[in-house]
C-alpha cells in the first residue's frame, strides 16, 4: 500500500470501521489534516538496541516438572471468611466452603525475591519475582501444582516481595489461575491485588497472604450434580499474577508457574490399570513448557519500558526461565505441554532436526483442554500470549545423540501482532535424546480423548447475542467505546445462562488474544468484517478454548456457559500490555 | 502529516508568537535559541530533563524539579481543545479536588501543552485559571523540540505516524509515577475520576487503601 491509498484529506475515503470512528473523535476539533492510518506495514519501527548475545545450550532444564509438595496443613487453618486477624487480607467469603471444602489439599505459594536468578551465563545473575518451591529454591517459573478433579485445593498464597523494590513491576499480588473454574474471590480479579501494606480497590484491607479456594471442580455442577460435567476438564493451567495496570511487569518477573489437572481419564499415570484412564505419557514424561519474551539491557540485567504505551516485545525467549537451554531426554513418548507466558510474542512453532526437517507430533490439547480427537502429523504450533498447546512427540524414533530444537519461525516487528513468517526461524530449545528409558514405554495415545459438551440446536437459537467491540477510543483501548471500570461490572450474566458473544476488532493494527475467566467457550464463527468472508477455523481451534485470538478486522462469535459461581470476573486482552492499559471488562455474575 | 509538521519550523514558531502575548522572556528565548530537533527516542525508559516553563513563568528543570522523588500525574493539553480534552480537564478538576490536601504534598499534577508554539505561560495560566487550578497542580510549556521529546519519552505517542501526528489525541492518557521508587503507569483520562484517584493510590506507597475513599464519610 502506498502513501497516497493511507493519506487522505478529505477524511472520507474507505478506512477501516476502528479507525474511522477513533478518528471522529479525535480530529473532530483540530486543524490537524484528516489522516487515516496506515496499516501495520507503514507503522514506524521502533529502534532499541538488541539484547546482548547469549551463549547457547549452556543451561540445563531439569528433566521433569519442578514439583510444589503439599503440606500437611495449614496454620491458621483455613476459614470461609478472611481471617484478617491472622494477616489475611480482607476478601470476600469462599462460597459453596461447607459443601466443597472436603478432603482438602493444602499448598503454601510465597512470592518471594531470588536475587541470584542466571536467565543465561552471559548475563549476570539478578532479581526475578518467583516463587519458593519445596527444594528451597525460589524460581521463575515457579514449581509445578498436580492437582485432581474433586480434591480441593486451599493455595495460600503469602506475598513475601520486596515491598520497597525500586524498578519495573509493582509488589502487589493478585494470582490468577488461568483458566480454572474458581470462585471470583479466589480467581485473581485484577482489583484483589494486595500486599502487607496495600489493598486493592476490590479488598477491604491489607494483608501478608491470601486463601485461594480452587475446588477443582468442573464447570456445570448446578446442572450436572457432584463435581460438575467432566466433559469440561481443563488439563493445562498456569498461575499467574494479575496486579491491575501491573501485570506484564509482574509476569516477567517471574509470577507465573505450571497447575496441572487430573481426572479419572487424563489420569496422570501411563500405567493406570482402569478400563477408562487414557494413559497418555506422564510425569516425569509430562513435561510443561513455558515461554516468555523478554529483553535485556546493554549490562545483560532484564529490562521492561514502562513509559512505553506499547510495552516492549522481547528479543529473548526464556524457556522456562532460561534462555536456549537445553532439556534431555529418554527415547520414549512426551507430552509436552507448551503454555505461550507472554507479554506480547506470537510464536510459530516446530520441533526440528540437525537438517531443519520439521518432526511430526501429536497434538492433543488446545487451551489446556484435550481435544475430542488427537491430531496427528501436526508439525507446527501457533500460539498467542496465553494460549496452550499439548502435544505428544515420540522420541524414540530418534537414534541416542539425536539433537532436535524447537524453533520460532514468526516474525514479529513489534508488539501489535504478528508480521509474518520466516524460513529460518530461530532456536528455542535444544533437545537432545540422550538415554533409554529405564522402563519400557507403555504410555499412549488412544483415538478418542475426551469428548466436547453438547451445544443444543435450541440453545443455539435462543442464546442471546452481546457484541464487544475491542477497539480505541481518542487513543485509549476501549471495549464498546468503554473505558475498563474495576469497581462496576459493563455486563451483568445471570448464573447458569449460556451466550453467544461477538467479539470484535475492527483496528486495522493489533491482534488481540481476548481470555475470558470462568468457563470455557467453543468458536462458533469467525469473519473478516471488511471482506465479509469466513475464515476457517482449523481443528485444533475447534474444541473447547479460554482464549480467542482476533486478527485485525475480524469478528467472531463464542458460545459461552456462566455456571456455578457468582461474583466479579474479567475478560480482557491478554497481550499483557494492553491488559495493562486497561483492555479489559469487568463482568458480574448474578443468582 | 506536512501541515502538522510545518507547525515546527521557525517561521510557524515565530507566527504563533506574533498572535499569542509571550510569557517570560527566558521562555522566548530558550524557544528561538533552538532548533526545533525533538528526540524521538521512546524505549529508552529515562525522562529527559529540559528547562520547561511553568503557568507562571518560571523556568524549571523537568525532572529535577518536577519529578523527582515524588508521586505525579501528568497529562497533556492544550489551551484551544474543546473536545475530549476539557473532559479530561474536568475529570483531573475533579482528580484535584478529591486529592484534598495531598495536592502539593504528596501528589503532584502537570499538565504539558500538546501545543508550545501558541501556549505561553501567560496563556496556559488564563487557562488553568478558567479551570481553578490550585497550587499543586503545574501547566508547563516550553521549546516545542523539548515538549516533543518529553512527548514520547512519557508514552503519549502512537507507533504509526500517521496517528502520531494527531496531537489532539495524546490529550487522553494520564501518566501517573513514583519516581522514588521509579514505578510508572497510565491511567485513561475519561474514567470515572475516582478511578484515576486509585490508580494515584496505588502507586503512592503512603496510601494503604487503594480505592478513593470520600472524605465526607
Amino acid at each position: 500500500m502506498s502513501t497516497q491509498d493511507i493519506v487522505d484529506t478529505s477524511g472520507t475515503a474507505p478506512v477501516c470501521p476502528g479507525r474511522r470512528t477513533f478518528l471522529k473523535g479525535s480530529v473532530a476539533t483540530v486543524a490537524a489534516p484528516m489522516i487515516l492510518a496506515p496499516r501495520k506495514s507503514e507503522a514506524q519501527a521502533v529502534v532499541l538496541p538488541p539484547s546482548p548475545p547469549v551463549v547457547p545450550w549452556a543451561i540445563e532444564l531439569p528433566p521433569e516438572a519442578n514439583l510444589l509438595q503439599p503440606v500437611a496443613a495449614l496454620d491458621p487453618p483455613p476459614l470461609a471468611w478472611a481471617n484478617v486477624a491472622a494477616g489475611e487480607c480482607g476478601r470476600d467469603d469462599h462460597p459453596r466452603f461447607g459443601q466443597l471444602y472436603v478432603n482438602p489439599v493444602f499448598y503454601e505459594l510465597r512470592a518471594r525475591e531470588n536475587p541470584d536468578w542466571v536467565f543465561n551465563p552471559a548475563y549476570p545473575p539478578q532479581p526475578v519475582w518467583g516463587w519458593l518451591g519445596s527444594d528451597g529454591q525460589v524460581t521463575a517459573p515457579g514449581p509445578t501444582i498436580f492437582a485432581r478433579y474433586g480434591r480441593p485445593v486451599i493455595a495460600r498464597i503469602y506475598n513475601e516481595l520486596p515491598q520497597d523494590h525500586i524498578g519495573f513491576g509493582s509488589p502487589e499480588i493478585s494470582t490468577h489461575l488461568h483458566n480454572a473454574h474458581n470462585p471470583s474471590e479466589s480467581d485473581g480479579f485484577p482489583g484483589d491485588f494486595f500486599s502487607p501494606l496495600k489493598a486493592g480497590p476490590n479488598l477491604t484491607v491489607p494483608g501478608q497472604w491470601r486463601d485461594h479456594f480452587w475446588p477443582n471442580v468442573y464447570a456445570g455442577i448446578e446442572q450436572f450434580g457432584g463435581i460438575g460435567d467432566p466433559r469440561e476438564a481443563l488439563g493445562t493451567c498456569f498461575y499467574h499474577d494479575h496486579n491491575l495496570d501491573f501485570t506484564a511487569p509482574n509476569v516477567l518477573k517471574g509470577q507465573i508457574g505450571f497447575y496441572l489437572i487430573y481426572d479419572w481419564l487424563d489420569s496422570g499415570n501411563e500405567r493406570d490399570n482402569s478400563r477408562s484412564a487414557l494413559r497418555l505419557p506422564s510425569p516425569p514424561y509430562d513435561y510443561p513448557i513455558l515461554l516468555q519474551d523478554m529483553r535485556f539491557d546493554v549490562n545483560g540485567m532484564q529490562s521492561y519500558d514502562q513509559l512505553s504505551p506499547e510495552g516492549i516485545l522481547g528479543d529473548m525467549v526464556a524457556v522456562n526461565g532460561k534462555i536456549q537451554p537445553v532439556l534431555r531426554v529418554a527415547r520414549r513418548k512426551y507430552r509436552l505441554r507448551v503454555v505461550n507466558g507472554g507479554p506480547s510474542r506470537f510464536y510459530f512453532l516446530h520441533i526440528v532436526n540437525a537438517a531443519s526437517v520439521q518432526q511430526p507430533f501429536i497434538r492433543i490439547a488446545t487451551d489446556g483442554n484435550l481435544l475430542p480427537r488427537p491430531l496427528h502429523n501436526h508439525r507446527k504450533i501457533e500460539i498467542a500470549p496465553a494460549e496452550r498447546a499439548d502435544i505428544v512427540i515420540d522420541f524414540s524414533v530418534y537414534p541416542i545423540g539425536t539433537e532436535l530444537y524447537l524453533i520460532d519461525r514468526q516474525i514479529q516487528l513489534d508488539t501489535r501482532g504478528p508480521d509474518g513468517v520466516s524460513l529460518a526461524g530461530r532456536q528455542l530449545l535444544k533437545i537432545i535424546v540422550d538415554r533409554e528409558p529405564p522402563e519400557a514405554d507403555v504410555s499412549r495415545v488412544p483415538l478418542l480423548l475426551r469428548g466436547l459438551p453438547t451445544i443444543s440446536a435450541a440453545e443455539l437459537a435462543s442464546a442471546p447475542v452481546r457484541s464487544f467491540a475491542f477497539d480505541r477510543t481518542n487513543g485509549q483501548w476501549s471495549i464498546n467505546n468503554q473505558l475498563f471500570d474495576v469497581e462496576n461490572p459493563s455486563v451483568v450474566v445471570q448464573k447458569g445462562s449460556y451466550e453467544i458473544w461477538e467479539l470484535v476488532n475492527p483496528s486495522g493494527g493489533w491482534h488481540h488474544p481476548i481470555h475470558i475467566h470462568l468457563e470455557e467457550g467453543r468458536l462458533l464463527s469467525m469473519v473478516n468484517i471488511e471482506t465479509g468472508v469466513q475464515i476457517p477455523i482449523p481443528p485444533e481451534n475447534q474444541g473447547r478454548r479460554d482464549v480467542y485470538v482476533l486478527p485485525p478486522n475480524t469478528s467472531m462469535r463464542i458460545f459461552v456457559r456462566f455456571r456455578d459461581w457468582q461474583g466479579k470476573y474479567v475478560m480482557h486482552c491478554h497481550n499483557l500490555v494492553h491488559e495493562d492499559h486497561a483492555m479489559m471488562l469487568r463482568f458480574d455474575i448474578t443468582a | 502529516m506536512d501541515t502538522d509538521d510545518k507547525m515546527f519550523t521557525r517561521r510557524t514558531l515565530l507566527a504563533g508568537f506574533g498572535v499569542a502575548a509571550l510569557g517570560a522572556l527566558a521562555f522566548q528565548r530558550s524557544m528561538l535559541d533552538r532548533e526545533p530537533v525533538p528526540q524521538r527516542a521512546p524505549g529508552t525508559g529515562r525522562l529527559p530533563n529540559p528547562t520547561v516553563f511553568t503557568h507562571e513563568g518560571k523556568a524549571v528543570k523537568f525532572y529535577d524539579d518536577l519529578i523527582r522523588d515524588k508521586v505525579v500525574a501528568i497529562s497533556m493539553t492544550y489551551a484551544q481543545c474543546t473536545a475530549t480534552c476539557p473532559a479530561t480537564m474536568g475529570n483531573l478538576i475533579r482528580v484535584q479536588d478529591m486529592l484534598g490536601e495531598r495536592i502539593g504534598r504528596d501528589v503532584f499534577m502537570y499538565s504539558i501543552t500538546l501545543f508550545p508554539e501558541v501556549d505561553t505561560p501567560r496563556v496556559l495560566k488564563q487557562y488553568a485559571e478558567k479551570f481553578g487550578v490550585k497550587p499543586g497542580w503545574t501547566f508547563l510549556t516550553g521549546a516545542p523540540s523539548d515538549i516533543e521529546s518529553l512527548r514520547f519519552a512519557l508514552g503519549f505517542y502512537d507507533l504509526d505516524p500517521a496517528v502520531d501526528a494527531i496531537r489532539t489525541q495524546h490529550a487522553n492518557m494520564i501518566r501517573i509515577g513514583n519516581a522514588a521508587y521509579d514505578r510508572w503507569t497510565m491511567s485513561p483520562g475519561l474514567v470515572r475520576p475516582e478511578l484515576i484517584v486509585s490508580t494515584i493510590n496505588h502507586v503512592d506507597r503512603s496510601v494503604v487503601h487503594t480505592a478513593h475513599i470520600p472524605a465526607t464519610a
